[in-house]
């Protein structure tokens, strides 16, 4: 898949781009907001924007572990393989030893997606597989071990113990807490941290960043087990917040995370974008799902309607992507 | 591989490739014939046949996306939507002879839209296809929604399940012989053929040779989209079932199959027949190992470690020498 090779711009101009790119998102969002709320004013309700808040929670931590791995100039289409796993083994765990504290939970799930994302990491990284190939296989792998371990069996919510289940449900919206707090740690090392700043680098040129003496190998290996991570920790907060759990949990969600980042303005082929935008673009969507159902949509609208916002966010950001790099040539700075 | 084929030419690593392939498919065919009762039936014949089918129709044109160095993961969505139209169009009371042109035409359609945002616009076709796989498989759904259209005419349901008079080979492989030598030989006998490997090698040198990589990687599009929708008509028919979620999921098995066939995810590198023993061998040790009574979703981990496998074992091997 070739891309073409654009002159890349100016750190501060990039910056204004990408600050409008977000705020794209923000106005898209309030638009949809405003008129949903016009048509049906029980969409602002409390009940709702909570519901909206705790399933954007856990599509938001995927989608941020997906923007470090995409902004490498890698993907990782396993994600919602490994929230499957993830949410089996904790469940099977609390299943069999109720008074496990949440944190633990917690902690094997994130461990459970960490070793699969090692696992995809090292494939990338020694192998030299392409990551959409071997993630594309993992995606398989993963899903067929959750089976087989599992088979038709499913875990149900009386079979989990209620301080695991009060923890997704409760009044103080812990789901949405600990999804801000991965956010923002995220965010901070990917703009004011050194390892951060190296991510962009290998996304906008993984050649450069070898010879500028970046570990390439270890930052890859790095970001694969960090989205890999972070889904286990999704799978364990989609667990608390269903409680019913079976081999098929997260079955195409990829696709949604996916969706997510790019229309979130992380560019696919890596080097820009920001987790806070996938956050956003994570926020979007679960409204747009929200809504649809308030509006009294076809639910049937609503995958097609994130079909048409990828294009559209895609094609946005190649118009963008252009001006910016003609308005550069025009100023006469040496670039290209 | 022996270690002295591998000090060979690339082309002649790449035939090697093939021939590998080929054997692993041939001594998997034989085990399974040999160890699993029921596998080398006559009947089971046609029922491979059957699953193969679709796959081995959209690696087709696939394999000549992948050789470009693009992608096209929405074929399982075009299928679906195709298959969605006809049930639509079948319960609004149309004759099936104007369906399924319609069908076909709206798979074009569907390829030539992936081919404007990749050629025209300059998209990459990763994001594009991911996009269009949840719009068509979206639009599928709008259009049908969740329930199934039956009844379709007799004649054409039997002749889609149905085999050669006397013999045991199903009428469809006729259509997949066909199609495969026309795509073998426009990919490893024609101009076109070497204008999809130099663009997929160096899409600027392409360029100075004369060729116009935009135009062609958009015809490929249109014939990706024309084969799916064709794959989606045999699917409804076959299973005489339209619904808006069939085939979801296939075009991971399509990529699977194309790259265990020995084609270049990074483009410019493949062989049709080794695309061919791809599906074949994915097909019949699925095939094999449901007869062995193992479920369906284990199954998707032997597909994915061949496919990491695919990739993987050519790039160690290469790695070593």
């Amino acid at each position: 898949m070739t891309a073409v090779e654009l002159p890349a711009p100016k750190r501060s101009s990039l910056d204004v781009v990408l600050r409008a790119r977000e705020l794209g998102i923000v106005l898209a969002l309030v638009l949809l907001v405003a008129v949903t709320t016009i048509s049906n004013p029980r969409f602002l309700s409390g009940q709702s924007i909570r519901d909206i808040l705790l399933n954007t929670a856990i599509l938001a931590v995927l989608a941020v572990g997906q923007a470090v791995v995409v902004i490498t100039r890698n993907i990782d289409l396993s994600v919602g393989s490994v929230l499957g796993l993830s949410a089996f083994t904790v469940g099977t765990l609390l299943q069999n030893y109720p008074g496990i504290p949440v944190v633990f939970a917690l902690l094997v799930g994130a461990g459970v997606g960490a070793a699969c994302g090692v696992l995809n990491g090292v494939l990338v990284r020694y192998g030299n597989v392409p990551a959409l190939v071997v993630t594309l296989g993992t995606l398989y792998v993963i899903r067929g071990v959750t089976y087989f371990w599992a088979g038709g069996s499913q875990i149900n919510a009386d079979e989990l113990p209620p301080s695991f289940l009060n923890f997704g449900t409760a009044d103080i919206p812990w789901l949405v807490i600990l999804a801000v707090v991965v956010l923002v740690v995220t965010a901070v090392v990917l703009r004011s941290y050194r390892t951060g700043r190296e991510l962009y680098a290998m996304g906008s040129s993984p050649q450069a960043a070898q010879l500028a003496g970046i570990p390439v190998g270890r930052r890859t290996i790095g970001a694969f087990v960090v989205s890999g991570g972070l889904a286990g920790l999704a799978g364990v907060l989609f667990a608390a917040r269903f409680g019913t759990i079976d081999a098929a949990a997260g079955t195409g969600m990829e696709l949604n995370v996916v969706a997510a980042v790019v229309v979130g303005g992380v560019a696919v082929f890596g080097g820009s974008g920001t987790v806070w935008g996938a956050a956003l673009g994570a926020l979007l969507l679960t409204t747009i799902g929200s809504a649809l159902a308030v509006l009294e949509i076809n639910q049937f609208w609503q995958q097609a309607i994130v079909g048409g916002l990828i294009l559209l966010a895609i094609g946005a950001d190649r118009l963008v992507a252009v001006r910016v790099a003609a308005g550069l040539k025009k100023r006469g700075s040496h670039v290209g | 591989m022996s270690a002295e084929q591998l000090t060979e030419t690339r082309i002649g690593r790449l035939a090697n490739w093939n021939v590998a392939i080929i054997a692993i498919t041939a001594v998997v065919l034989v085990i399974a014939a040999a160890s699993v009762n029921s596998f080398g039936t006559a009947q089971n014949f046609g029922f491979l046949v059957l699953d193969l089918l679709p796959i081995a129709l959209v690696a087709l044109p696939m394999t000549l996306v992948i050789v470009t160095g693009e992608i096209d993961l929405s074929v399982a969505s075009t299928l679906g939507l195709s298959s969605a139209v006809m049930g639509y169009l079948w319960n609004a009371n149309q004759p099936i002879e104007t369906i399924i042109p319609v069908c076909l035409l709206l798979g074009a359609v569907l390829g030539a839209i992936n081919g404007f945002f990749v050629t025209v616009l300059g998209l990459p076709s990763l994001a594009v296809t991911i996009g269009t796989l949840a719009l068509y498989r979206g639009l599928a759904f709008v259009v049908l929604g969740d329930g199934a259209v039956a009844d379709f005419p007799a004649v054409y349901t039997d002749w889609v399940t149905g085999t050669i008079a006397g013999t045991p080979i199903p009428n469809v492989l006729i259509v997949l012989v066909v199609l495969a030598v026309i795509f073998g030989v426009i990919l490893h006998a024609t101009p076109i053929g070497r204008a999809v490997f130099a663009v997929g090698a160096s899409e600027q040198a392409a360029r100075f040779a004369g060729i116009r990589p935009g135009r062609l990687k958009f015809w490929l599009y249109v014939a990706s989209g024309t084969i799916a929708g064709l794959a989606g008509v045999l699917w409804t028919l076959r299973y005489s079932s339209a619904r808006a979620d069939n085939g979801a999921g296939l075009e991971l098995a399509v990529v699977a199959a194309v790259l265990l066939g020995g084609v270049s995810i990074f483009g410019g590198k493949g062989a049709l027949p080794g695309v061919i023993a791809g599906v074949v061998l994915l097909g019949s040790l699925q095939n094999a190992l449901r007869l062995s009574d193992v479920s369906n979703e284990a199954l998707n981990v032997v597909t994915g470690v061949l496919l990491i496998a695919s990739v993987l074992g050519p790039n160690l091997i290469r790695r070593r020498t």
